[in-house]
């Protein structure tokens, strides 16, 4: 019993997200030692929204543009892997390499006259940018199933979508999990800078911070930014992990 | 059991089979041999329809598979291959439950099943059942592979070289566990190979096939003794021809029914090859010979075994 609770403060995924809890809830609690850093400063704290408001807008931002790229981009790495849709393999991975070529600074820029300022925008954007990591893993994974696995689940009597659900999309799983976690963490960084546009995101008190000279702000914004990517960078491994146990 | 009626596929502008026709009886273990390129793993996977015949009819059991859903077909069949195909991510018992889970079995009878298979391949219930694939040995594996192929009872199963890849103590071991388990089951077997010992030793009756034609279906013993061309003769092997003769044949259909020898006796389903090697260990020239439930049944005379 002692063992377990030991194992899990130990546990560097725990441990970061008491370093994260902290950060959104412990912020004010800061406000002296940054007073003391940046003795000149007027507002040594950002205070105009809280960090764990922020936090959330962000997570939100980050997690439906992803959950988007998820759908759409396993869905067509499904698709061209199939006989019938293997012709529109070459466009698919077109379009998701020029999704990942354009900076989403640049997507940003030519959506907002398109679509005003606000969260709609950003969302188009880091949808966009998330597609090619996730589209590329996921055809990768689909191939890397092995030849005679296929033949196999196809000689036994399993029809296609069994063959998908019980055989390829599992065995696939820690290859297009690889691609999801490289999308996310990519876009809790870029969603910072969705803040330009609008959005509320962790990505405020920086630019407001970078805007009126105040390094402080931006350290606090930087400083969950960070954070927050470690937490779920760490989660993603804890998944991958739980994903291939069979290989262990 | 399994008819083949004129049947061809080509790939390209080359006949991987060319109106191919043989019959295999209910029961039968047919061995397909030829070199690499004759056709026979294709022959074998338009069986259960992994491809399908440019022309001609396959009937299973009567029916024209043509009409019968891939799917279905496949389930009641077995399938085993070369490179064994377990599912990395599945369990042994997972592995072997495939074709019950897909019909539907209920858990508990999939279960119960699944620890007969393991007993009769010779594979510790409690020790393999929740081993993943990777942590078995390659015989092991096709252990499993076979024991998945039997899962649900198939009447037909169909074996694509499973034991070439496995090293010869392995194969031995894997080659009498199959004849067992046909001794027993009478399901019926068609079997890919393309070594002329494991089609002799195995195989009811043996189909040769060249460059997508049949060149000759026939018992072990007629194609040794009446071979039907220089390409028979030579996937026969010239050499050691007269062993390979008794090896088709058992004491049993030797043995006189009287008179008397010394020694310990031979089983009458033993191979006359592996009797005459005893009796050259043994530095006689008679043997006495036991029947299945071990009551004497006369004795094999080493001049009976050079007797046409």
């Amino acid at each position: 019993m002692t063992g377990r609770v030991l194992d899990l403060l130990t546990d560097r995924l725990t441990l970061a997200l008491l370093v994260l809890t902290a950060l959104m809830f412990g912020m004010p609690a800061l406000k002296p030692l940054f007073a003391v850093l940046y003795p000149s400063l007027e507002r040594p704290l950002y205070e105009a929204d809280s960090f764990l408001a922020l936090t959330a807008d962000h997570l939100a931002l980050v997690g439906l543009s992803s959950l988007g790229a998820v759908l759409v981009g396993c869905t067509a790495g499904i698709v061209v892997t199939r006989p019938s849709g293997a012709e529109f393999r070459g466009l698919l991975e077109a379009v998701a390499t020029m999704g990942q070529t354009f900076p989403p600074v640049a997507v940003l820029a030519v959506a907002v006259p398109a679509i005003g300022f606000g969260v709609e925008p950003a969302l188009i954007a880091l949808t966009l940018y998330a597609l090619l990591p996730i589209v590329e893993n996921t055809v990768a994974g689909l191939e890397g199933v092995p030849a005679s696995v296929l033949e196999t689940a196809r000689g036994l009597g399993m029809r296609p979508v069994e063959i998908l659900l019980r055989v390829e999309l599992p065995l696939a799983a820690p290859v297009i999990l690889a691609g999801i976690r490289t999308a996310v963490i990519i876009n809790v960084g870029t969603a910072a800078i969705a803040s330009t546009v609008g959005a509320k995101t962790l990505g405020l008190p920086i630019i407001i911070g970078l805007n009126g000279s105040n390094p402080a702000y931006v350290i606090q914004g930087a400083a969950v930014v960070a954070v927050l990517a470690v937490v779920l960078d760490f989660g993603f491994d804890r998944l991958t992990f739980l994903l291939s146990r069979w290989r262990v | 059991m399994i008819a083949f009626e004129r049947v061809t596929k080509r790939f390209g502008p080359w006949a991987a089979v060319d109106a191919v026709s043989f019959t295999v009886e209910e029961g039968e273990l047919c061995a397909l041999i030829g070199p690499s390129g004759s056709g026979k793993s294709t022959a074998l996977k338009m069986i259960n329809r992994l491809i399908v015949p440019d022309a001609g009819t396959i009937r299973v059991a009567g029916e024209d598979i043509a009409r019968l859903r891939p799917e279905d077909l496949r389930r009641r069949m077995g399938y085993v291959i070369q490179s064994v195909g377990l599912f990395p991510h599945w369990t042994v018992e997972r592995n072997i439950a495939t074709v019950p889970d897909l019909l539907g079995w209920p858990q508990a009878r999939v279960r119960d099943r699944v620890t007969e298979l393991l007993e009769l391949l010779k594979l510790d219930p409690r020790r393999f059942r929740g081993a993943f694939p990777h942590q078995l040995s390659g015989g092991q594996q096709q252990r499993v592979g076979v024991a998945r192929a039997l899962a649900a009872e198939p009447r037909i199963l169909l074996m694509d070289e499973p034991f070439s890849a496995l090293d010869p103590i392995t194969r031995e071991a894997l080659q009498a566990e199959l004849a067992t388990i046909h001794r027993e089951t009478r399901t019926t077997i068609v079997f890919v190979t393309h070594d002329m010992d494991e089609a002799l030793k195995l195989a009811n009756r043996i189909a040769v096939l060249d460059q997508g034609r049949l060149v000759q279906c026939a018992p072990p013993l007629e194609i040794l003794t009446r071979p039907a061309d220089d390409f028979v003769r030579d996937l026969v092997g010239r050499e050691e021809w007269g062993l390979k003769v008794l090896a088709v044949e058992t004491v049993g259909q030797r043995v006189r029914p009287d008179g008397e020898a010394a020694g310990v006796p031979l089983p009458s389903a033993m191979p006359l090859r592996r009797a005459l090697s005893e009796m050259v260990a043994r530095g006689t020239d008679r043997l006495p010979v036991v029947d299945d439930q071990g009551r004497p049944a006369g004795v094999l005379h080493l001049a009976d075994l050079v007797r046409p």
